[in-house]
């Protein structure tokens, strides 16, 4: 059964965003749990996505399960494709797959491949994986709305160690280029990459004056707090002329105390220990969510 | 089958003028289509379609990736899009994006590869791509068409459009002869027997069907009935056609402008030794880079002359 959709034009009640919270750590259970089981998957990236995920699945984007194709659905890149057990969660819990398939990520002959793909998993979009192609995808899929005259808008969910690659700078030249302002751009800024912080292997500061610098109109928020998260998505909306980039000040591993920040925690699986530690604070911080 | 080829040929026309007229054409007929760059469309002659479908073309700069990336996002909305550039450089700079996307992700969008083998002939080895065939060739879900003549660009560049999924479409830059009669009716993933003869056969493709025509005729003289097959798809390859060339003639030579290595040869190679390994000979570029210079000498020089092919078909013909 799939959760309760806020739709898009809900107004940003109290209750709403404290719904909306408490699901992104639930959902951030789901994904240890999957990753846990078969002991493989990412979760730093995971739980950092989990708010910008819940916000824009249960209320920001016209899609249609039932219609995975819709030929006007929003469309959302979900570029950090390692992170990808978070996004088949909200998938699953927004009605386009069983949610028994969760449990099935990465296993022989599973719909949930270890990074998406389009063919296997309804709501996927593009594969991802290879780092970088999220934006210059976007673009193209924003020219082809702006081509049919469509409303639909897109969605790009980066992380930050992937703007290192080179193709997200030819991106987002095109994307100024030809003032696609139905293009927005995520920016999932946790600061931490694969082997150690943005700051050691890449640093991008700073990051806001550099997109600016290429065009793009630029907001900053706190990443984990889904207020923010929606009227940013709100302010976005009504921007023109220019591609926007909402840059997500997040934390990797968010909600697990020993995980958050730690470059260790991009790719490795939990132990028995581990899991039973992460699972507690995860479930507190449910139930603070529910109070 | 003797009237898909011209008695007389027609003077040599340009390959690249062949190409911009016929997305011109392609624009009419199907709305669908859009057109990417990466900034050579001057050079690649696809700025005739700029010209009279603006809204319809994008210019995204010299930045490869990324027109083959938003290249897949116009193909997510339902549109057609062909990309454009030099040909290496889809078989090499936006490789990573052509294999994930277009290949492992399906989508259905269209490669045109300029320039391709030695055509870009004076501008030298740096952009001269020789070993597209083999790249292209070696990725799941990929169709590699390669057009003879400006007829067979016309005529293939809207099968190409209507193909379902990726295709790398390997264009020549230059002047060559026109070769085909209007009767000339390719389809994807079928070969098309040119010139009839069972003492050895030729299969070959591009610009080299030319070549290999000429090659036939000497080889006549000799009193040597060479049969000539163009396979313009290497992939799919016309597999029932190769073994049938195999079966009658017993002695094949392969001819494409490209490194013998996992092109053509490689892919005739691959067919013939599990089912019907007879004696064959591979023309193309010997496992080497080339250099700048006139095209026809350049060709040449580097194993592609009428007479490689001649002398080629005897070797085959001696080993059976």
């Amino acid at each position: 059964m799939a959760m309760r959709v806020y739709p898009y034009g809900t107004k940003h009640a109290p209750e709403m965003i404290a719904d909306l919270s408490r699901r992104a750590y639930e959902f951030r259970i789901q994904v240890l749990q999957m990753v846990y089981a078969h002991q493989t998957g990412h979760l730093g990236g995971a739980f950092s996505s989990a708010e910008i995920l819940t916000a824009l699945y249960f209320h920001h984007l016209r899609v249609n399960p039932a219609d995975p194709n819709w030929h006007d659905r929003d469309r959302l890149v979900f570029s950090k494709g390692h992170a990808c057990a978070m996004l088949y969660t909200c998938l699953a819990q927004r009605g386009f797959f069983p949610v028994e398939w969760l449990m099935t990520f990465r296993e022989l002959n599973s719909h949930l491949q270890g990074h998406p793909e389009r063919q296997k998993t309804p709501g996927i979009e593009v594969p991802a994986g290879p780092l970088g192609h999220g934006l210059a995808i976007g673009a193209g899929m924003a020219l082809a709305a702006r081509l049919a005259k469509s409303k639909r808008r897109v969605y790009a969910i980066l992380g930050d160690g992937e703007i290192n690659a080179g193709v997200i700078w030819e991106g987002a030249l095109v994307a100024a280029k030809f003032q696609l302002d139905n293009l927005k751009v995520i920016l999932d800024y946790n600061g931490v990459q694969q082997t150690g912080t943005t700051t050691k292997v890449m640093p991008t500061e700073p990051i806001a004056d550099k997109w600016r610098a290429f065009g793009w109109h630029v907001v900053e928020i706190h990443g984990h707090n889904v207020a923010e998260i929606l009227d940013a998505l709100d302010h976005a909306d009504e921007i023109h002329g220019k591609p926007v980039i909402i840059v997500a000040r997040t934390t990797k591993g968010k909600g697990v105390s020993f995980m958050e920040n730690d470059h260790y925690w991009h790719g490795s699986p939990p132990n028995e220990k581990q899991f039973q530690a992460a699972l507690g604070e995860l479930q507190e911080a449910v139930a603070r969510w529910q109070n | 089958m003797a009237e898909l080829i011209r008695e007389t040929w027609g003077d040599p026309l340009s390959m690249r003028k062949a190409y911009g007229e016929a997305l011109v054409e392609l624009g009419k007929t199907h709305p669908q289509v859009v057109v990417l760059s990466a900034d050579v469309s001057n050079s690649d002659h696809s700025g005739m379609f700029e010209a009279v479908y603006p809204e319809r073309f994008f210019n995204v700069g010299i930045a490869e990736p990324a027109l083959v990336d938003v290249a897949v996002g116009l193909a997510n909305g339902g549109y057609i899009p062909i990309a454009n550039t030099f040909s290496f450089l889809f078989a090499t700079r936006a490789l990573e994006q052509v294999r994930t996307h277009l290949c492992y992700g399906q989508q259905n969008v269209k490669l045109a590869g300029a320039y391709s083998g030695l055509s870009d002939s004076f501008d030298g080895p740096t952009h001269q791509s020789i070993s597209d065939i083999a790249t292209m060739r070696a990725l799941p879900n990929m169709t590699v068409v390669v057009p003879a003549d400006p007829l067979a660009v016309k005529k293939l560049l809207s099968r190409v459009a209507d193909w379902q999924g990726p295709v790398f479409f390997r264009l020549c830059r230059n002047e060559v002869p026109q070769i085909f009669t209007d009767a000339y009716a390719p389809e994807i993933g079928k070969g098309v027997v040119l010139c009839d003869g069972a003492d050895m056969a030729i299969i070959c493709c591009g610009v080299m069907v030319a070549r290999s025509l000429l090659a036939a005729k000497q080889l006549a003289a000799q009193n040597i009935r060479a049969r000539v097959a163009e396979l313009h798809t290497l992939k799919p390859l016309d597999t029932e056609l190769v073994l049938r060339c195999a079966r009658e003639t017993r002695a094949i030579v392969t001819v494409e402008e490209h490194s013998i290595l996992g092109g053509l040869g490689g892919a005739i190679a691959e067919t013939l030794v599990t089912s019907d390994p007879v004696p064959m000979e591979r023309v193309g570029l010997a496992d080497t880079f080339a250099e700048s210079g006139p095209y026809a000498e350049l060709l040449d020089k580097y194993g592609l002359s009428v007479s490689d092919i001649v002398n080629a078909a005897k070797r085959a013909m001696a080993r059976k």
